[in-house]
């Protein structure tokens, strides 16, 4: 395992995008920083600009609006970077996928922009807390093969 | 000294701050995570940033001065260790320094603002601007305050501008410049102005993360992000021992000097971290008038206690 790697696995730092969400898997996001799961024990922090960010964690339909600005975010990210498609929404625009406004699912769109991105999808209406960290190990698994 | 010596303690100091300065940074996250119930990063996580860092990849947008955009950072970093290398020396040895070496070190940590100000309108981004804008305002609000609160010690210690002749004369019969009236008044200023020049809350306002997105450092990634990251570090292991020099005595070589040293340096990075942690950000016009109006005049009023206590031999005012 090289340095690099280990580097960036113990210091993931999180950019939140929010493509037209509900709020739920936002809070649930928020989640993560209280005291009771405090990812920051993982070196992860909340960070308030893209170009810091090595995971962009993605909530949310991706409607028609946010679709050009999300894939946007993903351009100005320092490489490499992670995005978890956060919720079902997020993983394949949940119970919206007929709507009139939805743009392509969360993947479809950041592989519009980087074919070999790596994306971690998280289920759940809103996914538990616990099922984002989970991701995130999976995330890691990628990482060692960069 | 010979002069290749001198380069080599330098560079030594430079690197020592560098490693205290990581150190330093996880405290400041530790104790964070501590008052807020949580358990918080392990003592690698500086380290592990850096390095991250310095392996992702470096954007220049594309509305930017890609060359201001990148020396900037490198010349905060210059002038930081600069700055750590010039108070470790009077620390250990009180004839490492020269005469006026306070001026000199109250320049260069005037610089990494400058060098933040430089590199945030070199970025072109708005965000960046307006966090520059507000950064050049709280140089203006702080400084005046700062280096009035460093004259108190220059006057405790009769008129002296030399950083280990300070250390010596407080160690002597006269006493720690804290240990009087204007001591504690200046020490209050200088630490305030100290949390200003750190950029932590209540003055991070030239950052901001969430209503200006980082403001001053939005655009940046990579290796440059990661020399803020060394920069400031080193800057929040510095500012304590400037703080202990000039008010508190200096280190003294003896088996009870270097935990009392000790003691005061935790003490003094527990307090910047304490007030970040207790304290709301303040709006700019908040924190210029609070500089200005609220801890000016008490510095002066400080510098005026200890002229009265200088030349009426009262060594308690």
């Amino acid at each position: 395992m090289a340095v690099k790697h280990w580097a960036l696995k113990k210091s993931l730092w999180v950019y939140h995008v929010n493509t037209g969400a509900c709020n739920n898997c936002d809070i649930e996001v928020l989640d993560l920083l209280t005291p009771r799961f405090d990812i920051e024990r993982f070196g992860m922090i909340l960070v308030g600009s893209p170009r810091h960010a090595d995971v962009l964690a993605v909530t949310g339909t991706c409607t028609r609006q946010a679709m050009p600005r999300l894939q946007e975010l993903y351009r100005q990210a320092a490489k490499p970077v992670v995005v978890l498609a956060i919720g079902s929404c997020a993983g394949a625009q949940g119970i919206f996928t007929e709507a009139y406004h939805m743009g392509s699912p969360v993947d479809e769109t950041i592989r519009a922009v980087d074919p070999n991105a790596i994306i971690a999808y998280v289920p759940g209406c809103p996914p538990k807390p616990e099922a984002m960290i989970a991701a995130v190990v999976k995330a890691w698994d990628v990482i060692d093969t960069l | 000294m010979s002069v290749p010596a001198i380069i080599l303690t330098y560079l030594a100091a430079a690197a020592g701050t560098l490693l205290l300065g990581l150190a330093a940074k996880w405290f400041d996250r530790k104790v964070t995570a501590r008052v807020q119930y949580r358990k918080g990063p392990p003592w690698y996580q500086p380290v592990a940033d850096v390095l991250k860092l310095l392996h992702k990849e470096t954007l220049v947008p594309s509305t930017g001065r890609g060359a201001g955009f990148l020396i900037a950072p490198a010349i905060a970093l210059g002038a930081t260790a600069l700055a750590a290398a010039m108070l470790w020396a009077p620390l250990f040895a009180h004839e490492g320094s020269f005469l006026g070496d306070l001026i000199v070190v109250i320049y260069l940590l005037v610089i990494p603002p400058l060098a933040t100000i430089l590199g945030a309108s070199a970025s072109g981004s708005p965000h960046a601007a307006v966090g520059a804008s507000r950064e050049m305002k709280l140089i203006l609000a702080y400084e005046l305050p700062f280096v009035l609160a460093l004259l108190v010690g220059v006057i405790h210690s009769g008129w002296t501008l030399q950083l280990g002749k300070m250390a010596a004369d407080q160690q002597g019969q006269a006493g720690a410049t804290l240990y009087s009236i204007s001591g504690v008044l200046a020490m209050i200023v200088a630490i305030l102005a100290v949390q200003a020049k750190l950029g932590q809350v209540p003055f991070d306002l030239a950052e901001a993360e969430c209503e200006i997105m980082s403001g001053v450092f939005v655009e940046y990634s990579g290796p440059p992000l990661a020399l803020i990251y060394i920069s400031r570090a080193m800057l929040l292991a510095t500012l304590p021992l400037l703080l202990i020099l000039v008010f508190w005595g200096g280190l003294k070589l003896t088996l009870t000097g270097v935990p009392a040293f000790l003691g005061k340096y935790l003490l003094l990075l527990t307090l910047v971290t304490l007030i970040r942690n207790t304290n709301p950000r303040l709006r700019i016009d908040q924190a210029v008038r609070f500089f200005w109006l609220g801890l000016t005049p008490l510095a002066v009023l400080a510098a005026v206690l200890a002229l009265v206590g200088r030349y009426k031999g009262l060594s308690w005012l």
